[in-house]
C-alpha cells in the first residue's frame, strides 16, 4: 500500500477540478466559456501559459466544437478534458452522442445549471440529465473534495480497457463551482502511479481502420449490444477503481452509492449532489429526535446502480427522492429511476422536486418533508415551491 | 493496433495497392474518388482523412472495409475541422509529422460547418481543408446549399436559386491563412501542384475543388471532366492560389482576366439539365456575377 499523501488547502470547486485536470496531465484541452465553469477554464489557462500542465488549450468557437476537438484529440491517442454547463453542454449534445457512439475514453466536468428559456445562470440538474442516454459513464459530486477526486477516477474509469467510454462528471453550479471549501489533495506522484499516461491511438498508419463509418443495421445493433454491456460491466470497475483510490487517500470514496444511517432506518432520502450535504444533516437532527431516518446518496447516475439500490434499501418501509430536474409529462427523473429499482419490493417511493433553477434548498427543506411523511402524509410527488 | 482497442473498432481497409480503391460505392462519373486518389499520391500513406456527413461518407465503405489506404475519421456534419484541430494538435503533442486532411462536402463547408471552418482558420490549424464543391446537399438527393449557383435547379429550389453562390475561397482569403487556392478536377496537374505546395505550408489551407455530379446537375455521366472544364473555360470557375496573401491565377486562368478571352457562360449553363428553367434574363444576371467576379479578381491580382 502507498503512503496517504494529502495535503490540506482550500480550494473553490472549478479550482479543484482544474487542478486535478493538471495532475491528470492530459495533452490535449478544449474549452468554450460558460457561467459558472468559466473560472476554472482561466484556471487550465493560466496552469498552461505557466507551463505547469504541458498541453494543448484548443480555444475552440464553441461547445459542438470543443467536444469534436477532444474527440479527435482522443482519437489519435490524447488524454482529453473538456468542461461545459447547460446550454454550452446542448449546444455540444451531438458530439456527446459521437464520442459516446465511438467510445472514445473523455473526460467531460458539467458544472450543472438550469437551462433556458427563461435565462437562468442557477443551479438544477436539467443539462446533466438531459445527456442519460448517450452512453456515457455519469457521476455527480456531493462537494468539492468529491469534485477533485471524481476527476481523477474519471480518467482511469474511462480509460480503463474493460470501460473505454467517456466519462460526465456532474458538480453543482455555483454551490460547488464557486464555494470554497477544506480540500486535500494528493502529491503529484501518487496521482502518477494512480494515473499512468494513456496507451493506445486510434490512429495508427501501418495498419489504418475506419473510426466512426455507416453500420448496417445487423452490425449497429451488434455495437449498440456492445456498448451497453461495456456500460453495465463499468459498474464493477468504477467500485474497484474507487477502492483503489481509497487505499491511497485513506478516505472513503463509496463506488456507486453511499448510505447514511441506512441500516435500521424505515425511511430513506435518496439525492445526487450537493445538496446530498443538506439531507445529510436534515437525517442528522431527525435522528436526534430519535427518528429512524437515512439517507442515500447515487453517486453514479449512469450506469444506474439498481442492484445497489435493491440491497441497501431492503427492509425500509418507503424512500424520499428529490430531484433537481423533471422529465415533463413523466417526473423526477432520480424518482422513476428509484422506483424501477425497486420494482416489485413493495417500498413506496415519493418523489419532490426541488431546487429547480437555483431555488434555496436547506435541511429544514429535508427535515419538514420527512417530518411530513412521518406523520403519514404521503405523496406521489410534491413541488417545493412555495 | 494496440492490443487495447476492443475488437469491434478494429475496423479493417480493404487490402488495396490503389491508394484509392476503384469499385467503391460512388456514382458512375462521380469525380470523388478520382480526386481522393489524386489527392492521396500528393499526400502520401502518413495522412489522416476527416469525412463530414456527405456523399463521401458512403463512398469510404460500411463498418467492414474502407477504399482508403489511410485511417479515416468519420464526423458530424458540422464538426470536421474541429476534429481535425484535435488530432492535428495531439500529433504534435506526439511528435507525429503526419498530415491531417479534412475532405468536407460544400454543405459541411459553406452551411453547418462555417463557424468551424472559421474557428479553425482564425486559429491557424495545422490542417489541409478540402472542400470538394458538387454545389448542393447530395447526399440527402440534391437540395440547395449555401454554394448551389443563381438559377440551379435543386429539389428545394423546383424553380431555380434566386440567390448566388456563397464565395466561399474568397471569403478563406479574407481569414488571412497561408495558403488557399481553387482547383478543378479537369486539371490534374493543377491541382496536384497545389496539393504539393499546400503539403510543405504550415498552418491553415484551404482549397476548393469544384466536383461535377451527374445525377445532382443533370448531365450524362459521360462528362463530368468536360463540365468541368467548360467550368474554368467560361470564368464560371477560375482557377488561382494565395500564398501568404500573394494572389495568382493558375493555368488557364491566367489568360481570362481579358473578358473576351472567357467563353460565354451559357457554354457551361447548357451542358447541365439544372439551369434549364432559366431565363434570358437570368443567364444575363448570370453572366454579370460572373464578370463582377472577375473585376474583383482583377483588383485582388494587381495588390
Ligand atoms: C446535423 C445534421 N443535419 C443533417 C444531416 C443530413 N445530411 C447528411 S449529408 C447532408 C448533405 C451533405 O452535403 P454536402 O456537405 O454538400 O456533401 P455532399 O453530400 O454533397 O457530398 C445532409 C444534409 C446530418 N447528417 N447531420
Ligand atoms: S450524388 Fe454526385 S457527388 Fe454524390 S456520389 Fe453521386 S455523383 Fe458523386
Amino acid at each position: 500500500m502507498m503512503t496517504v499523501q494529502n495535503h490540506v488547502t482550500a480550494m473553490v470547486g472549478n479550482h479543484a477540478v482544474a487542478y486535478a485536470v493538471k495532475q491528470a496531465k492530459p495533452s490535449v484541452l478544449a474549452v468554450f466559456p460558460i457561467t459558472p465553469q468559466t473560472t476554472m477554464l482561466e484556471k487550465l489557462a493560466e496552469y498552461i501559459e505557466k507551463g505547469e500542465l504541458k498541453a494543448e488549450l484548443i480555444k475552440v468557437e464553441g461547445e459542438h466544437s470543443a467536444m469534436a476537438a477532444v474527440y479527435g484529440a482522443a482519437v489519435a491517442g490524447a488524454r482529453v478534458f473538456t468542461a461545459t454547463s447547460s446550454q454550452g453542454l446542448l449546444y455540444m449534445t451531438e458530439m456527446v452522442y459521437w464520442v459516446g457512439g465511438e467510445r472514445v475514453p473523455i473526460v467531460n466536468a458539467v458544472a450543472t445549471r438550469a437551462i433556458a428559456e427563461p435565462w437562468s445562470i442557477w443551479d438544477d440538474h436539467q443539462d446533466f440529465f438531459s445527456k442519460r442516454d448517450a452512453s456515457w459513464i455519469m457521476m455527480m459530486a456531493e462537494n468539492v473534495q468529491d469534485a477533485y477526486d471524481m476527476t481523477l477516477q474519471a480518467f482511469r474509469i474511462s480509460e480503463d480497457k474493460r470501460v473505454l467510454l467517456p466519462v460526465m462528471m456532474g458538480f453543482d453550479g455555483f454551490i460547488l463551482t464557486h464555494t470554497m471549501e477544506r480540500l486535500m489533495v494528493l502529491d503529484d506522484e501518487i496521482v502518477d502511479k494512480f494515473l499512468p499516461p494513456r496507451e493506445f491511438s486510434l490512429i495508427d498508419f501501418k495498419d489504418p481502420v475506419n473510426v466512426g463509418p455507416i453500420a448496417a443495421p445487423d452490425d449497429y445493433m451488434k455495437i449498440k449490444y456492445e456498448t451497453m454491456k461495456a456500460i453495465n460491466g463499468s459498474k464493477a470497475v468504477i467500485e474497484e477503481i474507487s477502492k483503489d483510490y481509497e487505499k491511497i487517500t485513506g478516505r472513503k470514496q463509496y463506488g456507486l452509492v453511499e448510505c447514511y444511517m441506512c441500516e435500521d432506518a424505515e425511511y430513506v432520502f435518496t439525492t445526487s449532489g450537493a445538496w446530498t450535504g443538506d439531507a445529510r444533516e436534515a437525517v442528522r437532527r431527525l435522528r436526534n429526535q430519535g427518528k429512524k431516518v437515512g439517507l442515500l446518496k447515487i453517486r453514479v447516475i449512469r450506469p444506474f446502480p439498481k442492484e445497489r439500490i435493491k440491497e441497501v434499501l431492503k427492509g425500509v418501509s418507503g424512500v424520499v427522492t428529490f430531484d433537481r430536474e423533471y422529465s415533463f409529462g413523466s417526473g423526477g427523473v432520480l424518482a422513476t429511476e428509484v422506483k424501477a429499482s425497486l420494482y416489485n419490493s413493495g417500498i413506496e417511493v415519493m418523489s419532490v422536486i426541488a431546487g429547480i433553477g437555483g431555488k434555496d434548498v436547506r435541511p429544514s427543506h429535508f427535515q419538514r418533508v420527512m417530518e411530513d411523511v412521518l406523520n403519514g402524509h404521503k405523496f406521489e410527488e410534491r413541488w417545493l415551491n412555495e | 493496433m494496440s492490443e487495447l482497442v476492443p475488437e469491434y473498432i478494429r475496423r479493417k481497409k480493404v487490402i488495396s495497392q490503389q491508394h484509392f480503391f476503384r469499385g467503391n460505392a460512388a456514382c458512375p462519373g462521380c469525380p470523388i474518388p478520382k480526386e481522393l486518389e489524386l489527392l492521396l499520391e500528393v499526400m502520401g500513406k502518413k495522412t489522416v482523412l476527416v469525412v463530414p456527413a456527405s456523399c463521401s461518407t458512403v463512398i469510404m465503405g460500411d463498418i467492414h472495409g474502407s477504399p482508403s489506404q489511410v485511417p479515416v475519421i468519420h464526423s458530424a456534419f458540422a464538426a470536421s475541422a474541429a476534429i481535425a484541430s484535435g488530432i492535428s494538435r495531439q500529433l504534435r503533442m506526439r511528435g507525429d509529422d503526419a498530415k491531417v486532411v479534412v475532405w468536407a462536402g460544400d454543405g459541411a463547408t459553406g452551411d453547418i460547418g462555417f463557424a468551424t471552418v472559421s474557428g479553425a482558420a482564425e486559429r491557424n490549424e495545422d490542417i489541409i481543408y478540402v472542400c470538394y464543391d458538387n454545389e448542393a446537399f447530395m447526399n440527402t438527393g440534391i437540395q440547395r446549399s449555401s454554394l448551389t449557383p443563381f438559377g440551379a435547379w435543386t429539389t428545394t429550389t423546383p424553380t431555380g436559386k434566386r440567390e448566388f453562390k456563397k464565395p466561399v475561397p474568397f471569403i478563406m482569403i479574407e481569414h488571412k491563412i497561408p495558403y488557399v487556392a481553387t482547383a478543378s478536377i479537369a486539371y490534374p496537374f493543377d491541382y496536384q501542384a497545389k496539393l504539393r505546395k499546400a503539403k510543405d505550408i504550415q498552418g491553415f489551407r484551404y482549397i476548393h475543388l469544384l466536383s461535377p455530379c451527374p445525377p445532382g446537375w443533370r448531365f450524362d455521366s459521360s462528362l463530368t471532366i468536360e463540365v468541368a472544364k467548360v467550368a474554368v473555360e467560361t470564368g464560371v470557375w477560375p482557377l488561382f492560389e494565395v500564398v501568404n496573401g500573394e494572389f495568382s491565377l493558375t493555368g488557364l486562368s491566367k489568360t481570362l482576366l481579358d473578358k473576351s478571352k472567357r467563353k460565354p457562360v451559357e457554354e457551361y449553363l447548357k451542358l447541365q439539365g439544372r439551369f434549364d428553367k432559366m431565363t434570358k434574363d437570368d443567364v444575363r444576371a448570370f453572366q454579370e456575377a460572373v464578370d463582377s467576379m472577375w473585376e474583383y479578381i482583377k483588383q485582388l491580382v494587381k495588390k
